[in-house]
């Protein structure tokens, strides 16, 4: 029963994970930036959240209402204003560029919140559970994975149904050529950055009231995303939902044999995985 | 007819290689303009520097009376300016109606309804609607230059810029092709057509340019152009007696 539970308690947490790595895969995917930066976003996004929910006294997940726009706007001003002018065919600038912007970001947030550790305030619905037999599942983690399954699905629609989905696969596909189909590059960036931090700020928010967090812990959520869309396969969000479970559960499985084995457990997992298809489970089809 | 299209000293150089040497001409409204010259002559790059891929180092471009010379690329399409490339480049990931829809949507500023209504008139006119559904990747040679002028036609192009569209192309897809743009050039369309396979160019075009070395060599009516000796030496290597 342990080990089921193991598995369902890491399939819930996969689902933030999948979130952390929406973001990341959407930004990849669409302008071929690797954003270094994403997790310290994700921790601002969390930071965002304690502010504006002790801030106006309201619940963080209502915060998210701020949170999002915000952080939106954010990404869009800082795709238009820096990380534009860093692509080009050389893909070191925007990596430096993000590093660098993850190094600012870090220590800005240890100069206004310092080191101490802080936790989002969710009240009662954190100890709330769903009993299932033997099984306890947190009404909180069952609320955060269906609203990852939700915004993936969302992204995914939008994708395939909307002007803007259009307009973002043509550039992912052929960028110079978009441009020529009358597509203003720049604004469609802005926007493709727009909507992964929107995302990103509802993954931090969920972060910050699962888990304490500091102005540090952003390089690690990097790497969970990352692991996740590499998993999935590039390309394809789904994939990178089902990334974030198979993570989820290789950590929760890690965690029950020895609790220190958490993250060991996940990054083994990723590598047995890359070793036998260095493309992900799901790649996209098309070259 | 007005000035549609004009370039004035226009002048692009890589290092010792002159594209573009001080190319001044222009193109009438509704005029069919064919352009030939051998390999490398700068054919190409002339159609990147007035759609707006590559910028001069000197010279204006004017278009509808614009000075264009600065705009972006996508800018000069929304302004009434499309083209095709010679290696066709269609958005392989997506359908053939979603290729037409990005042009329409991103090119013409159409939305809903009226962008529906474009994409499926420019698929009927260049006989692409059985394969609407169809991914653009897994089209064959002819079908993806179709999808080229499709794609171009959906952003509703004032001037229309063809890059060797009927080449490789058997002689009966060629005649359709050349149909299809007739059809094009008759509902107002200016056009200026890059082409090797020389007599689809003089089935559409009233006037033609010769370009080599990225400068202008000939300008004039299609049958003086072919007949004179130095268009015959330069362009299609023949002796002076032949």
């Amino acid at each position: 029963m342990d080990w089921i539970n193991a598995i369902v308690q890491g399939t819930l947490l996969g689902g933030l994970y999948a979130l952390f790595a929406a973001g990341l895969s959407l930004i990849f995917g669409v302008m071929r930036l690797v954003n270094i930066a994403h997790g310290d976003l994700i921790v601002l996004a969390a930071y965002l959240g304690l502010t504006l929910s002790t801030a106006l006294g309201i619940h963080p997940l209502l915060a998210l209402g701020l949170v999002v726009p915000i952080m939106a706007l954010l990404g869009y001003a800082l795709q238009r204003g820096i990380l534009n002018h860093t692509l080009g065919d050389d893909i070191l600038p925007p990596l430096l560029v993000t590093f660098g912007l993850s190094v600012i970001l870090q220590n800005g947030l240890l100069e206004i919140y310092s080191a101490d550790p802080q936790k989002l305030q969710a009240g009662a619905i954190e100890t709330a559970s769903l009993r299932l037999g033997e099984l306890a599942l947190g009404y909180l983690p069952l609320l955060m994975f269906a609203a990852s399954v939700a915004i993936i699905a969302a992204l995914q629609w939008m994708f395939y149904h909307t002007a803007l989905g259009r307009a973002f696969r043509a550039t992912s596909d052929r960028q110079d050529v978009a441009q020529l189909m009358g597509l203003n590059r720049a604004h469609v960036f802005g926007l493709a950055m727009a909507l992964a931090l929107a995302v990103t700020a509802v993954a931090g928010v969920f972060l910050g009231i699962r888990t304490s967090f500091d102005p540090s812990i952003g390089g690690g959520r990097l790497i969970f995303g990352f692991e996740a869309v590499i998993i999935g396969g590039l390309g394809n969000i789904w994939g990178t939902l089902a990334g974030g479970v198979i993570l989820g559960i290789g950590q929760s499985l890690g965690a029950q044999i020895n609790p220190g084995w958490q993250v060991l457990a996940g990054h083994l997992v990723f590598l047995a995985i890359i070793a036998i298809r260095p493309r992900g489970l799901f790649p996209r089809m098309d070259g | 007819m007005g000035e549609l299209l004009k370039l004035e000293a226009v002048r692009r150089a890589y290092g010792a290689v002159v594209v573009a040497d001080a190319q001044s001409w222009s193109l009438a409204e509704g005029e069919a303009l064919g352009v030939i010259g051998p390999n490398g002559a700068g054919k190409t790059s002339m159609f990147n520097l007035i759609t707006g891929t590559l910028n001069p180092q000197s010279g204006r471009i004017y278009f509808a009376g614009q000075d264009i010379t600065d705009w972006p690329a996508a800018r000069r399409c929304r302004a009434g300016m499309a083209r095709s490339f010679q290696v066709p480049q269609p958005f392989g990931g997506m359908t053939v109606y979603e290729n037409a829809l990005v042009a329409a949507t991103q090119g013409a500023g159409a939305r809903g309804a009226r962008a529906e209504a474009i994409c499926l008139d420019v698929l009927a006119r260049t006989g692409l609607m059985p394969k609407a559904n169809a991914r653009a990747g897994s089209l064959t040679l002819l079908e993806r230059k179709r999808l080229e002028l499709a794609r171009a036609l959906c952003t509703q192009p004032r001037l229309l810029l063809l890059d060797e569209i009927a080449g490789g192309l058997t002689d009966g897809e060629c005649h359709s092709l050349v149909q299809t743009i007739r059809d094009v050039r008759a509902t107002g369309v200016s056009i200026i057509w890059i082409e090797h396979v020389v007599h689809a160019l003089l089935a559409v075009v009233d006037r033609l340019i010769v370009v080599d070395f990225g400068r202008l060599i000939a300008d004039g009516a299609p049958q003086a152009i072919m007949a004179s000796r130095e268009v015959r030496e330069i362009y299609l290597g023949l002796d002076a007696d032949v």
